[in-house]
């Protein structure tokens, strides 16, 4: 088996035909929007809470698959980006930035450029090493905020006020943020497929695909990875931002490596083909846990072996028993 | 920084190291070998505390309830591997992620309700309780030199069984040639069960080890798991003796960066800005040197060549 953790073929989705429509993605973020409105106009404010934490989610699963199903880049340290991006609007915070419109541009910024500067490292590498090195520089990351005491350090940053868009305090209500959040993971989601679908979207798959074929096309392997692994980090930040804006707090617990590896478990549930499957695969293990959390006290038992049945079941394992195969 | 103070540190980072290095040895040999990123080893680790912890409580005897929990985690291994893990070798590695994720959640979730979120102690021994003088005026705990011998003992029953033995001769070959080491002939299907389980066993006995001096709580191999994984890359994806010589690199750097960053830092700082910087940099250190490990050497320190 090849090296690279995701070579040539993708595995394919759980929903095979219908994750293969791009409109899927749409349908989901539409989705989410209304769930939002309903929960609004019932009277639900979890309804609310909720569905704005999915939006935010599916933004940085959005980010990972972009770079991990194109680039077949798997990052164990999108976290950091997450983190990176609820810390610039902490510290802006702390330091009177209150303007969106300023914070937004600030903390795509922080993660782009923390991104560009490792991937300058961590794309020399491939395969499991690779995810090993963006683990590390995720954990760097993470304990230079434990220890930052100036900003809560391991304790974490709380946000007293929401931040105003052109001065005006319309966050305050948490539909409108709410709806903020679905707009912008709209706008991502629709430039992220655009760029896909562009002359750079199809190199960047040339390089997944084959990376030596790629490079004796004249390609430039290295430039379009750290091209594609910058932006991510860009959106992954965004979506932090928003963390940030949503919960009030701020808190090195958001790059923990834990959290890295839900977003891959939320890419990979929904498929890395295309970058709808993210939105799919947040949406459904961010239900899932909710869901479960409601019935057990012991969710993440049920959810753990949810998970391994769906493995199983996709690759073919259970039916192989269930024929009587014998597996060797 | 005085010499006790040294000596005492460097026998704290070996202990850690000897740790990492028996989760670490299953963990290579699997990646190695079945080319399979089991997330879950850490798991196996803390099976093995809670598994060692319980029986020794059951049989009120250490040698006996060690044994049984060796045995009990080299079978909670095989089921593990029969269950689960060998439909997975052939697949891609995202696929095992996913999978192996869905076992800690389950299995960390399971031993919580079993025996609850808080620590269970685990007494040391009568016999290697207390401290003994290994120089003048320098006490040390007599446990943790019991970890840092049995670590050693190990790392060389392992070379000797990987060079010197039928079985470690196919663990090599198959960590270099698996599908020409299965048309010669060897049950390859077997050998892949037996290491694996072999290295679950190891890992519980890293568990069952560092138990007296750690707290056993469902979460304790989250940390571990990590670290051995930067173990193996540091040393060299399959590789037992790059996975030894990693594992001490890591355990000490770790150790005396905790212990002596802050004060080397004032040498050049602030005493406030040290006090802050020196944590965060001691905690960064092992991170740091993978990052630059793997700047200069892509493959780890010792890579086992693929064919």
């Amino acid at each position: 088996m090849a090296m690279t953790a995701a070579n040539d073929n993708n595995p394919p989705p759980i929903w095979p035909r219908i994750a293969a429509s791009p409109a899927l993605g749409w349908g989901v973020i539409g989705l989410i929007g209304l769930a939002m409105i309903a929960g609004a106009a019932f009277g639900q404010p979890f309804w609310l809470t909720m569905a704005t934490r999915i939006a935010v989610f599916a933004m940085a699963a959005l980010a990972l698959s972009f770079v991990l199903g194109q680039g077949g880049l798997v990052s164990f340290g999108h976290a950091a980006y997450l983190g990176l991006g609820a810390y610039a609007v902490g510290i802006g915070g702390e330091h009177g930035l209150a303007e969106i419109t300023l914070l937004l541009p600030l903390a795509a910024l922080v993660g782009a450029a923390y991104a560009a500067l490792t991937g300058l490292i961590v794309l020399r590498t491939r395969g499991v090493h690779f995810i090993m090195i963006t683990l590390a520089f995720a954990q760097m990351a993470y304990f230079v905020f434990t220890s930052l005491s100036a900003y809560g350090g391991d304790d974490g940053l709380t946000l007293w006020a929401r931040p105003t868009l052109f001065g005006f305090d319309v966050f305050k209500r948490d539909i409108v943020l709410g709806l903020g959040v679905v707009a912008l993971l709209a706008l991502l989601y629709g430039l992220l497929t655009r760029v896909v679908a562009s002359p750079f979207g199809q190199t960047l798959q040339a390089t997944r695909q084959n990376e030596a074929r790629a490079e004796a096309l004249g390609i430039d392997v290295f430039r379009a990875r750290l091209v594609a692994y910058t932006l991510s980090g860009a959106v992954a930040a965004l979506a932090g931002a928003f963390l940030a804006i949503a919960t009030g707090f701020v808190a090195p617990a958001y790059m923990h490596w834990g959290r890295s590896g839900e977003l891959i478990v939320m890419v990979v549930l929904g498929g890395t083909g295309q970058l709808g499957g993210a939105l799919i695969g947040a949406t459904v293990l961010m239900l899932l846990e909710e869901g479960l959390a409601l019935v057990s006290e012991h969710w993440k038992l049920w959810l753990g072996l949810i998970l391994i049945g769906l493995v199983l079941l996709r690759i073919g394992a259970i039916a192989r028993l269930l024929r009587g195969g014998r597996h060797g | 920084m005085n010499t006790l103070l040294l000596t005492v540190q460097i026998l704290n980072g070996l202990q850690l190291g000897v740790i990492l290095f028996l989760v670490a040895a299953g963990l290579t040999l699997v990646f190695g070998v079945m080319d399979f990123i089991n997330l879950a080893h850490g798991v196996q680790y803390m099976l093995g505390a809670y598994l060692a912890a319980s029986l020794i409580a059951a049989t009120g005897s250490f040698p006996l309830g060690l044994a049984l929990g060796l045995l009990a985690s080299l079978l909670a291994g095989l089921v593990l591997e029969v269950a689960i893990f060998r439909h997975l070798y052939t697949q891609d590695h995202l696929e095992q992620v996913l999978a192996t994720f869905g076992v800690i959640l389950a299995l960390t979730e399971a031993i919580k309700w079993a025996f609850g979120a808080a620590p269970i102690a685990m007494p040391i021994p009568e016999t290697f309780s207390g401290s003994v003088a290994i120089m003048p005026g320098l006490l040390y705990p007599v446990w943790r030199l019991v970890i840092i011998a049995s670590g050693i003992g190990v790392a060389l029953l392992l070379w000797a069984l990987v060079t010197r033995t039928r079985a470690g001769m196919l663990v090599r070959a198959g960590s270099t040639h698996a599908p020409m080491v299965s048309a010669l002939g060897v049950d390859i299907g077997r050998l892949f069960m037996v290491v694996f389980a072999f290295g679950a066993m190891l890992a519980g006995f890293a568990g069952a080890m560092a138990a007296p001096i750690l707290s056993v709580e469902p979460t304790m191999g989250d940390g571990i798991l990590i670290l051995a994984f930067v173990v193996i890359v540091i040393g060299g994806i399959g590789s037992i003796k790059g996975a030894f010589i990693a594992a001490l690199m890591v355990g000490l750097i770790d150790t005396l960066g905790r212990a002596f960053a802050r004060d080397l830092l004032a040498l050049v700082m602030s005493k406030s800005a040290a006090a802050q910087a020196g944590p965060a940099i001691a905690s960064m250190l092992t991170y740091m040197l993978m990052a630059v490990v793997l700047t200069v050497r892509p493959r780890g320190l010792f890579p086992a060549t693929r064919g």
